[in-house]
């Protein structure tokens, strides 16, 4: 046991922990931007899929990383895009349409780098490189703080700073006290003139984009390849935290940090001596036991602050 | 903000108006309205009437398929309450338009925030909200969220809201549904303030006793088309009704005094824990075969728990229920129905009937299980059509056809299906809750007529109601609800006023526990019984 406690105090597990934790982050925020606008983006799976693909080919291709990840990042918006497009435009349901878009871009992913590479299995024979990583200077000087903060990769970063920057969107522009409008009481928005429509497509654009986002970290962040279905349901477990963390940037930013210390957590003890297949439950385990006390704790309280309107 | 208006005329004034919807309903009909600046009109008419099309034309929620809509004098067209706004148009919609886990502040400048580069002023927003509620007397806490201050505030907010958007004509839909006597009053009061700083104020209602008090003038629809407009003063609520149904009608409903039989409600101890919602603590009362006994009470004070937990809905926490001896503090809905519990819910739309079933379907509902409808389990479609097309011939349902969807009905033939159903079942303790709500004139009366004579044959029927003058009107004995527990008992209701009710709801008024039981058994011998 005394092992697995100097695993988990260990600065490379710290370190670990942000770098499991971007995608979540920055995934379970695209979830709560959309959500809040009214329409459950249930293809974030999907989204960041489609981007971690296009990433990979594009910066393989180009030979520019940055070209790839701005190519990823606007394929996801794009999808975002086509979601609300489904729901408003043509009526369909929000979850359905989504599982669609799931499904849609394991196909068409696998297609396509079957299609460019002739490699069933993902674009490893492709040279694309990675995103950089950040280098304060002085920062490696600092103890246990500088060696979990040195050679993060510049999304970590991003995703960090993307609870403060959700926060202040939500709360303090124009947009964002749009867009909770949106989500809550749409009538109402729409009766004092707001384009509800239009905030709404605003809202998935940058809900795909920072799904994107997330997806393009998984294919160049550490790894500089694009491997078929690698997102690995961290969509759903993004969304999961979305709900988890009460629909508030604080409260998700915290839950998806818990979901990627937990994964950190079952890589970690597989190098002990634990049965690997139990470890790598326990992202899934927690999702569903955070779920359950959510829900038990919700049902206590009562309605909470915002009620899901389309879950 | 505004555009400059004309000099000359109308604040706002229709011309030849004519409103067909896409399926070929024509809800307005060649309506020629002039309303004055400074004047407070209120606009009547039953349900279907056209009154909110014709509201929603002005606040540019819709658009008229021909003749003009004119603000400030001059003909306008009107893409969206956007443009309306821009106007100085502005419109408390019935059910409430505030976005409830916001500030008061927040609701009021919603759309047009202040602040600079896409950002929001919160402060400014405080600061602009609490000036506007000084100046017009109207009492609201800027920073309070909506979801848990009073419906009067809210609906105060409401009013803000248009009123920093430069509002010069307001139009109120309904606005008294949901308030209380002295909310009522208070509102009635900020209105004719505005009024008498400029204001024009569109007045849409139903209850024609508020429309004499307010109103200067009133237009009354009928069917789509504006068949007068009356100065107030010389208007009577039995005029107004007459010209709203066409024909002479009167609600003053007719009944013999009750003659109550035997307890067929008793109810002892009730309490009822609630998660969410009201909770109950110690409700004692009787309601006797033959009798209507009214509840009144601000909504939310504990009426829908106690109206569901005797229907069955909710299991009480303590406490005794029995009907006609049968105690159904432990039955399920169906045992319920089996003890002769009929039950019209508050919400219909949700509670009452499965929307997109057949007319046939829902009147069945609670009876679909046994003879003449069912043979061994097997319905039989003949037996259920003749079952409809006789309840629908009873109860004026006004349908082509059983099998239309309930969901294609108005309000007040939906209402009826429910109460057909309810009444049909011939029951012995009936639930009644908010009959009335949203029906016109013409359904309403039916109601009544039917309620007392389902006490004149003996049942016990408990009415809940957020409609004072319909309590006043139907009940035999009334109580008084608040925070859940019983305020008021008043055992003969001839001379009682809406205001001594109001006074009770708000608490300001208490009978002790010993008017409020006088009469009742103990519970032990009730639970025996």
């Amino acid at each position: 046991m005394s092992s697995v406690l100097d695993v988990v105090l260990s600065s490379a597990f710290l370190a670990a922990v942000l770098r499991v934790a971007t995608p979540y982050l920055l995934a379970a925020f695209g979830g709560l931007v959309a959500e809040r606008a009214g329409i459950s983006n249930i293809g974030l799976e999907g989204q960041m899929l489609s981007a971690a693909c296009t990433g990979a080919l594009v910066a393989g291709y180009s030979g520019s990383v940055t070209a790839g990840a701005v190519c990823g990042i606007a394929v996801a918006a794009l999808l975002g895009l086509l979601l609300a497009a489904l729901r408003l435009e043509l009526g369909a349901d929000a979850i359905i349409a989504g599982i669609g878009l799931n499904l849609l871009a394991s196909g068409a992913t696998a297609y396509t780098v079957f299609t460019f590479l002739d490699d069933k299995g993902g674009t490893s024979g492709l040279k694309s490189g990675t995103l950089p990583t950040v280098a304060l200077p002085g920062i490696e000087s600092i103890p246990v703080l500088g060696d979990v903060l040195s050679g993060q990769n510049t999304v970590t970063w991003l995703a960090f700073l993307a609870a403060p920057a959700v926060a202040w969107l939500f709360y303090r522009t124009r947009f964002g006290f749009h867009l909770r409008a949106v989500g809550e009481m749409p009538e109402a928005a729409a009766s004092v003139g707001i384009a509800v429509r239009r905030v709404q497509y605003a809202g998935l654009a940058l809900s795909g984009a920072l799904a994107g986002l997330a997806g393009v970290f998984l294919s160049m962040g550490y790894v500089s390849f694009f491997v078929r279905d690698m997102t690995a349901g961290r969509g759903f477990i993004a969304l999961a935290a979305v709900f988890l963390g009460g629909l508030r940037p604080w409260g998700v930013f915290l839950a998806a940090l818990g979901f990627g210390a937990a994964e950190a957590l079952a890589v970690q003890l597989g190098t002990l001596d634990v049965p690997p297949q139990l470890v790598s439950t326990i992202p899934y385990a927690l999702t569903l036991v955070a779920l359950a006390v959510y829900a038990w704790r919700r049902k206590r309280r009562g309605a909470g602050e915002v009620t899901a309107a389309s879950m | 903000m505004n555009e400059s208006w004309g000099d000359a005329g109308a604040a706002v004034a229709a011309r030849a108006v004519t409103k067909t919807y896409g399926n070929g309903v024509r809800a307005v009909r060649g309506v020629d309205l002039q309303v004055p600046p400074g004047e407070i009109r209120a606009v009547v008419g039953e349900n279907g009437a056209g009154k909110s099309t014709l509201m929603k034309l002005f606040y540019g929620l819709e658009q008229p398929s021909s003749g003009e809509i004119l603000i400030g004098g001059r003909p306008r067209v009107l893409r969206g309450p956007g443009a309306a706004i821009a106007l100085g148009v502005g419109m408390v919609h019935q059910n409430l338009m505030l976005v409830p886990s916001f500030t008061v502040a927040q609701n009021v400048v919603l759309g047009v925030e202040p602040g600079r580069r896409g950002l929001v002023d919160v402060k400014a927003a405080i600061e602009t909200t609490a000036r506007l509620a000084q100046e017009s007397g109207l009492a609201v806490d800027p920073v309070a969220r909506v979801d848990e201050v009073s419906v009067g505030m809210r609906q105060r907010t409401e009013i803000l809201k248009a009123l920093h958007r430069k509002a010069r004509v307001l139009i109120l839909d309904e606005p008294t549904a949901v308030l209380t006597p002295q909310e009522t009053e208070d509102l009635f009061a900020a209105v004719r303030r505005l009024r008498d700083g400029g204001m024009t104020v569109l007045f849409i209602s139903h209850k024609l006793r508020e429309v004499r008090e307010i109103s200067d003038k009133v237009s009354v629809m009928r069917a789509g088309s504006l068949v007068a407009t009356v100065a107030t003063a010389d208007a009577t609520e039995r005029s107004l009704a007459a010209m709203m149904v066409g024909r002479d009608l009167s609600l003053d409903v007719e009944r013999a005094p009750a003659r109550p039989a035997g307890t067929t409600l008793r109810v002892r101890n009730l309490e009822y824990r609630a998660v969410t919602g009201q909770s109950l603590h110690g409700l004692d009362f009787d309601v006797a075969a033959g009798e209507i006994v009214g509840v009144a009470g601000i909504e939310g004070n504990g009426q829908t728990e106690l109206a569901e937990i005797l229907a069955g809905l909710r299991r009480p926490t303590a406490g005794t229920v029995h009907v006609d001896g049968t105690d159904t503090a432990g039955l399920d809905v169906a045992g319920h129905r089996g003890a002769g519990v009929g039950y019209v819910p508050e919400d219909r739309l949700h509670d009452g009937a499965a929307l997109d079933e057949s007319i046939a379907d829902n009147l069945v509902v609670d009876r679909h299980d046994r003879p003449p409808l069912a043979r061994r389990g097997i319905l039989r479609p003949k037996a259920v059509r003749a079952h409809a097309e006789q309840l629908i011939s009873d109860y004026a349902i006004r349908t082509p056809d059983p099998s239309v969807p309930v969901r294609s009905l108005s309000g007040g033939n939906m209402q009826k299906v429910i109460v057909a159903r309810e009444l049909s079942a011939g029951p012995r303790l009936l639930i009644a809750s908010q009959v009335t709500r949203g029906v016109d004139v013409g359904a309403m009366r039916f109601m009544y007529e039917r309620l007392v004579e389902a006490r004149d044959q003996g049942a016990a029927v408990l009415l809940i109601s957020a409609d004072l003058t319909e309590l006043l009107a139907l009940s035999d004995r009334l109580l008084v609800i608040k925070d859940g527990g019983l305020v008021a008992r008043f055992d003969d209701t001839t001379g009682l006023t809406e205001k001594r009710v109001g006074l009770c709801m708000l608490g300001v008024e208490r009978h002790d526990r010993e008017r409020l039981t006088a009469g009742q058994d103990s519970a032990g011998e009730g639970a025996r019984a």
